[in-house]
């Protein structure tokens, strides 16, 4: 009724994403969400850390061994810069351009696939080049559940960011929406800011030894 | 609210449960849901104390004595006292803070239906080839040596209803900082409320490492991964932690909402303001911040060094400060008022003392050397019963009698009321006083017999004919619920007369919208700000205009009962059986489904007109 | 109020004034981005380069990590916004309470 009110951009509000109780509540939901979040990567990091080259003997690769800089830096670009398109989306939302939002979406959806797509073929690279399995070791188990955990997450993020672009694709925007995109594009910068860590402690870290 | 489930046949009231997002009705499924399994792991607690009752016995089996001792401590803490406590968050906390409702109605529903799945499927382990049988802590070294499916159902039952209780955690914490009514601020939240607050932090922050230990549990039994196995270099410790990081947390999860119902009970029946109101909600916060940094002290005999066990040592005897100050509040708010010992009143009462027994136990065994004579005998049990029991337990029951006519409309009998307090406290402190000996005498926990002249004899009777007192207690307690039930005397707003929050002003049951205009907070204790200044209501906030509520809605249970179904595929799938795997697809796709229908179907809600509001107050006139 | 995050108070204030400062945002965000992305840049050379010692290159790749994680969330996700006080203190206590479970794990785990 209310929320499905059509708005001009004159009366569309600055902050579309909180101008109803809903998507207050939504808002400080997904937030506080994301506070549990991270204390779940971090329980998953710290798992990773206290298994990272725990191998049953000297015939499993290590860390060292199976980690390329090339391989990791394409993908910390593509989901790098699938966080910058889901913020020219929220731009756009706020500035009430539905097209030029869902277009920017489109493009954060894309980036992420690829970012996807590149994750399964390393995990296959790493499981028939090193023998380096989800449970050939510790290590392997660590490592699989930490960077899986993640990749789930992306893939979750996909279809949620799909699904919202094709359920309003006729509609357009409207504040019974606006908060759904908005929390959509918290969990993308979310997914990010795991990544960053990844990144840093599994990859890099794990190729300096 | 009642006239209409009177005009409504069976089978309607049932589908209204099972689709609602009232949170009053949640509360009352909670309660119900608890309750059963309350009764459920009291059962398992009196198959183990005949048991020991008798050196030698052979009441029970050693195997059978390990799944009854695992499941009672499972169920007690996850699926009786967690949910009662939730029963009371939902049934109180939106109107003591003047709410409609709470802030994702869906949501609660949801989170209510995981419980519910996540203990049914756990207690399906009786029927299924056995229950889990590695203690409620499910140390790996043990556990992933436990042969069949009884520490799955562990692994699974608790993962289902655990995201349960995350995700009731997240909505409470959005309605109280959201949702309160105009004038409710920090400072003048009702103790209750405050204490559901941090405990709903707690569980924000604490299930989530609970959540990744039952994830590298549920690999290693089911999918061949080796976080926990030393030959393939896993690490049996980093189960121990997760849990305790988790578990910890989760016994100031129980206890703090005990001492929100406390504090409001103290200050109801003193007839006075509660004393240091604002250092009552300084040590809850403070309690709910060492809560996270002591959870070693669970785990000082596993080796963690010296330095480690002493910062873990002084860390927890910290915690005495902060729960000191209550204790003295708590007696200074009795001191010079005008006492009613009430049903309420009388566990509070009772609780203080056995409160602090179990805390002085708790400062014994936080001395880590003194901690290596205590671990794992007796002495522990005697420790944790008395601040479970004593605390938790107790603060459940006065709970139960203290808000049974705001949820019920109808008043527990205070005669059988007191009969019950009083074998129930005579049967507590039989049952588990007595322990602290036979523990300091060297009876090791979890042994399902001991042998005759050891000096064990006379201690273990003891404690068994208590476990007896507490039994007719709580038999005593449903006979005064249905009992009351059947006779169904209606209650006004205020039925114990010196009510003082928000809750009291308005009908019991409330009407499903709670307030029909929100009311205007002028003080702490609002409603009895309001009956000093001689008014019989609060003043109203705003104008009489239409109220937006949610749709009920069945897609909560759908989810839930995919994830159920999901549970067993991932369980059987271990013995190579064909249908594993399609059980658990379609399971997932149950759950994933509901979440698209629940994602795509827009849920706007309905309005209750103004006009209908009018309506409703001349039928409550009539009434 | 804690909720009540808006950057600008004024649903009145004029279209044109709300693009402006919008896109002036935006184009932060990009400056943003850039730093980002040069700050990836250098933790990977850091690594790629066979110089520098093991105990210079983990500090300086975990504290780009955290700068770049901070704009995340100040800026892409919009925490140095008026309103996110509630929200800065969980996600802080969350941070802390993962921060001391990683410490734990590599330290008091028999490692």
């Amino acid at each position: 009724m209310h929320a499905e009110e059509k708005f001009t951009d004159a009366t569309w509000p600055a902050s579309p994403e909180t101008a109803t109780l809903e998507g207050k509540n939504k808002f400080l939901g997904f937030w506080l969400f994301l506070g549990g979040e991270t204390v779940l990567f971090a329980s998953l990091f710290a798992t990773y850390l206290a298994l990272k080259d725990k191998v049953p003997d000297s015939s499993h690769k290590l860390a060292k061994d199976i980690f390329e800089l090339p391989l990791t830096f394409v993908a910390t670009m593509l989901l790098l810069t699938s966080s910058l398109t889901s913020v020219y989306a929220m731009y756009h939302m706020k500035n009430n351009h539905f097209q030029k939002m869902q277009a920017w979406l489109l493009i954060t959806v894309l980036l992420g696939a690829a970012f996807l797509g590149l994750e399964v073929y390393e995990f296959n690279h790493y499981v028939h080049e090193f023998k380096h399995t989800f449970t050939s070791s510790a290590f392997g188990s660590a490592f699989y559940t930490l960077v899986g955990f993640h990749g789930a997450h992306v893939a979750v993020g996909l279809a949620w960011i799909l699904t919202l672009m094709l359920r309003n694709a006729k509609r357009g925007l409207n504040l019974y929406n606006a908060p759904k995109f908005y929390v959509a594009s918290l969990y993308w910068h979310f997914i990010d800011v795991v990544w960053v860590f990844i990144f840093t402690v599994v990859y890099l870290m794990g190729m300096v030894g | 609210m009642s006239t209409y489930a009177q005009k409504k046949g069976f089978g309607a009231t049932v589908w209204d449960y099972l689709t609602t997002v009232d949170h009053k009705k949640i509360a009352i499924l909670y309660l119900i849901a608890g309750g059963l399994f309350f009764v459920v792991g009291g059962l398992e607690a009196m198959f183990i104390r005949i048991q020991l009752a008798v050196p030698d016995n052979d009441f029970i089996s050693a195997g059978l004595y390990n799944e009854i001792l695992t499941m009672h401590g499972t169920t007690m803490i996850f699926l009786a006292a967690m949910p009662l406590v939730f029963a009371f968050m939902n049934a109180v906390l939106p109107l003591q803070i003047g709410a409609r409702d709470v802030a994702f109605p869906f949501v609660n529903a949801l989170g209510f239906w995981l419980f519910f799945f996540g203990g049914v499927f756990l207690n399906l382990s009786w029927f299924l080839g056995g229950a889990p049988d590695a203690g409620w802590t499910s140390y790996a070294s043990l556990s992933l040596h436990s042969e069949g499916h009884n520490v799955d159902f562990y692994v699974l039952g608790l993962q289902i209803s655990g995201i349960g209780t995350l995700i009731g955690g997240i909505n409470f914490l959005a309605t109280i900082i959201n949702m309160r009514a105009p004038g409710m601020t920090y400072m003048r939240m009702p103790l209750f409320t405050w204490s559901s607050f941090v405990v709903s932090a707690l569980i924000l922050f604490a299930f989530p490492p609970l959540t990744v230990g039952l994830v590298l549990m549920m690999f290693d039994r089911m999918f061949g991964s080796n976080f926990f196995d030393a030959t393939a270099g896993g690490n049996t410790i980093i189960w121990e932690h997760l849990f305790w990081i988790f578990g910890h947390p989760e016994v100031y999860i129980l206890i703090l909402p005990a001492f929100g119902i406390f504090s409001e009970i103290f200050a109801t029946f003193s007839r006075k303001r509660l004393f240091g109101y604002s250092s009552m909600v300084f040590a809850t916060v403070l309690i709910g911040f060492l809560g996270f940094m002591v959870w070693a002290h669970h785990m000082f005999t596993v080796g963690m060094g010296p330095i480690a066990n002493a910062i873990f040592a002084v860390a927890t005897m910290a915690i005495a400060v902060p729960t000191g100050i209550k204790i003295f509040n708590w007696m200074f708010t009795m001191w010079g008022g005008s006492i009613k010992f009430t049903t309420p009143m009388l566990y509070a009462t009772a609780f203080i003392p056995s409160f602090v027994a179990g805390g002085v136990t708790g400062i014994m065994l936080a001395a880590a050397p003194a901690d290596y004579q205590y671990h794992d005998s007796y002495f522990v049990v005697a420790h944790f019963h008395y601040v479970i029991v004593g605390g938790v337990v107790f603060g459940l029951l006065a709970g139960t009698h203290f808000y049974w006519p705001k949820m019920f409309g109808t008043m527990l009998n205070e005669k059988l009321g007191k009969i019950s307090f009083w074998l129930f406290l005579i049967g507590f402190h039989l049952t588990f006083f007595i322990q602290h000996f036979l523990g300091l005498m060297g009876m090791p926990r979890r042994i399902f017999t001991y042998l005759p002249g050891q000096g064990f004899e006379t201690g273990n009777l003891i404690s068994t004919v208590g476990a007896f007192f507490m039994a007719v207690a709580v038999l005593i307690l449903l006979i005064n619920i249905i009992m009351t039930s059947i006779k169904n005397e209606r209650v006004g707003n205020d039925p114990w007369e010196d009510g003082r929050t928000l809750e009291w002003a308005i009908p019991s049951p409330p009407p499903f919208y709670n307030f029909k205009q929100l009311p205007l907070v002028r003080g702490l204790d609002a409603y009895w700000v309001e009956k000093m200044e001689g008014k019989n209501g609060m003043t109203p906030a705003e104008p009489l205009g239409d109220i937006h509520m949610p749709n009920s809605s069945i897609l909560p249970l759908v989810m839930s009962f995919g994830l159920f179904v999901a549970a067993f595929g991932a369980m059987y799938h271990v013995d190579d059986k064909s249908w594993a795997i399609p059980v658990l697809v379609i399971g997932l796709l149950i759950t994933f489904g509901a979440m698209f229908i629940r994602s795509v179907k827009d849920d706007h809600g309905f309005h209750i007109h103004k006009e209908d509001l009018l309506d409703d107050d001349d039928k409550g006139a009539k009434a | 109020m804690a909720n009540d995050q808006s950057n600008s108070a004024n649903p009145n204030v004029n279209l044109k004034y709300r693009r402006k400062k919008n896109a002036e945002e935006m184009k932060h965000q990009v400056i943003t981005f850039t730093l980002m992305i040069f700050f990836t840049l250098l933790a990977f050379l850091a690594v790629a380069y066979d110089g520098f010692s093991h105990w210079f290159i983990v500090p300086f790749i975990l504290l780009l990590a955290a700068v770049q994680v901070a704009f995340q969330l100040y800026y892409f996700m919009h925490m140095k916004h008026r309103g996110h006080n509630t929200i800065a203190l969980f996600m802080y206590s969350g941070a802390l309470v993962g921060a001391i479970t990683i410490l734990t794990f590599i330290t008091i785990t028999w490692i």
